[in-house]
């Protein structure tokens, strides 16, 4: 037996300490899963820190979560959360002790805060949806280009950090700021791709409730989440929640960066839409979440009692009005009943709902939606838009009943 | 921005001798060390397939093309534009005698 001071004495201190998180390749299953839409087949991957995941690419990596995991509980678990990166150079050795984000650009002091310093500022917590823009881009009708997801790119967690305007003013923010960027440590593999970083106007990144995270339904980030420190964006789409967050830049101009300019862009009206196929004429960056709804209880082709009660449940959520109403029908849309809503975990949060119908013999479609604090609903056909960005249709679910 | 790698991989695998002789200390830094799964996915055989591996996996594996939509629509359009984004928003630097061979590979592949 060799004996600590050994240990210390060699330097291994530091690591018997540490966390590795090796893959196992006897859990590596050859098992596939093959998505409702075309050219839909997928691996199920393991990954550490992870439970089977729909896998959509490798490198870097992109999983998907597996549908039923929404029918589990409103909160997403850690270990069944989406995956998206965007670049290939991911941090995969992290020392959470000299890991340190820093605020420069247009501040009185510029810092370097370590995470145990940004761990004891006066915390908060809050229930937010992560949903990716390009969640449920399969479905896109005509198709289009880019990650080709299902449902499953997106996620219901409690995040614990510290709000982002408790930072910035810290370092104080100088007269004349207008956009604030965020840098992670993932970056690309050629110097010549643009790095991902991500901007929000002033007033946005001061609201209080934006946040830097360091913990996500009670325990660290996992990695592939951006552990140690991820930004969210409450009511936002998941492509400004940077991970492995170390650079927060203060400007006096509006960012131009292609992250921000030339990507995550959806038209400029009301619906976010075009006609299928068109070009739109302007475009502004992707902000918000707009307001949508599932049965997760139920899967297309589930069969159930004929006039019998039959329980259908599920989810809604919006970008931060809160959901008001959530209906269902029956009968392929020609008549709705008002769901019972479930317990209110804040405006940010996914909100389960409940309801009890008897179905005649035969099969029927199960439509569901939601209508948030604004009035705002969900369309009866789905909006198209070039990138296959914020589809929000309503949902239909096929069962037969016998 | 990257962390310095090496360094903290030396850590990790001492990290394991210290965990197979059962050695427990107090837990202070909890450095983490992530290990990827192995890539699979792989570029089916086609046409110019050197050409395709030589210039699209320094960025990202097989499975970004495979996923893609597939059918009469998407073919030497698609492909085209798909392959000129590289090049131009993301720094790819495929040489321009490549560009057809790659579109080709894509377009008749998948």
């Amino acid at each position: 037996m060799i004996d600590r001071r050994t240990f210390i004495c060699s330097g291994v201190m530091l690591a018997a300490s540490g966390a590795v998180l090796p893959f196992s390749s006897n859990s590596a299953l050859a098992e596939t899963v093959t998505l409702p839409f075309g050219n839909g087949e997928r691996p199920l991957v393991r990954y550490p820190q992870k439970r089977l995941m729909i896998g959509l690419t490798s490198r870097p990596p992109q999983l998907e979560t597996p549908f039923s995991v929404f029918n589990e509980d409103v909160l997403t678990p850690n270990d069944a959360f989406f995956v998206r990166y965007h670049l290939a150079d991911i941090p995969l050795e992290i020392d959470p002790d000299t890991f340190s984000v820093e605020i420069k650009g247009r501040v009185d002091k510029p810092l370097k805060l370590s995470l145990a310093e940004i761990k004891k500022m006066p915390a908060i917590d809050l229930v937010a949806v992560n949903q990716c823009s390009g969640n449920s881009r399969g479905f896109s009708d005509p198709r289009v280009a880019g990650g080709q997801l299902a449902n499953g790119a997106m996620g219901n967690a409690r995040w614990r950090g510290v709000p982002l305007k408790a930072v910035l003013d810290k370092a104080g923010v100088q007269q004349g700021a207008k956009q604030v960027t965020f840098g992670g440590l993932d970056g690309p593999v050629s110097d010549r791709t643009p790095d991902y970083v991500k901007a929000l106007d002033i007033d946005h990144a001061r609201d209080g409730e934006v946040m830097l995270a360091y913990a996500m339904n009670g325990t660290d980030l996992p990695l592939l989440n951006g552990f140690p420190l991820r930004l969210v964006v409450p009511g936002h789409f998941g492509t400004y929640w940077v991970k492995h967050l170390n650079e927060i830049t203060v400007l006096d101009s509006v960012f131009d960066g292609f992250w921000m300019k030339g990507a995550y862009r959806i038209p400029d009206n009301s619906c976010a839409c075009v006609d299928p196929g068109a070009a739109p004429k302007s475009t502004v960056p992707i902000n918000r979440l707009n307001v949508r709804s599932f049965i997760t209880n139920l899967t297309n082709g589930a069969k159930v009692k004929a006039g019998g009660p039959t329980i259908v449940k599920g989810i809604a959520f919006d970008g931060g009005t809160g959901i008001k109403d959530v209906s269902l029908s029956p009968d392929g849309g020609k008549t709705w009943q008002a769901a019972k809503l479930g317990k209110d975990l804040g405006k940010y949060s996914f909100r389960e709902w409940q309801l009890s119908v008897r179905l005649p013999p035969g099969a029927q479609d199960l439509k569901v939606r939601a209508t948030n604090q604004a009035g705002q609903t969900q369309p009866e056909t789905a909006t198209w838009n070039p990138p296959g960005y914020m589809r929000n249709v309503i949902e239909t679910t096929s069962v037969t009943a016998a | 921005m990257t962390l310095h790698r090496t360094a903290l991989r030396a850590v990790s695998m001492m990290a394991s001798v210290a965990a197979i002789v059962g050695i427990s200390v107090a837990v202070r830094a909890k450095p983490v060390s992530y290990e990827l799964p192995p890539e699979t996915a792989a570029f089916k055989p086609g046409p110019n397939l050197e050409v395709v591996q030589g210039n699209c996996t320094a960025c990202h594996s097989a499975d970004y093309i495979k996923t893609q939509p597939q059918g009469p629509k998407f073919k030497k359009d698609f492909w085209q534009a798909e392959v000129m984004k590289m090049i131009k928003v993301y720094g790819a630097p495929i040489d321009e005698a490549d560009v057809g061979k790659i579109v080709e590979y894509l377009s008749q592949t998948y």
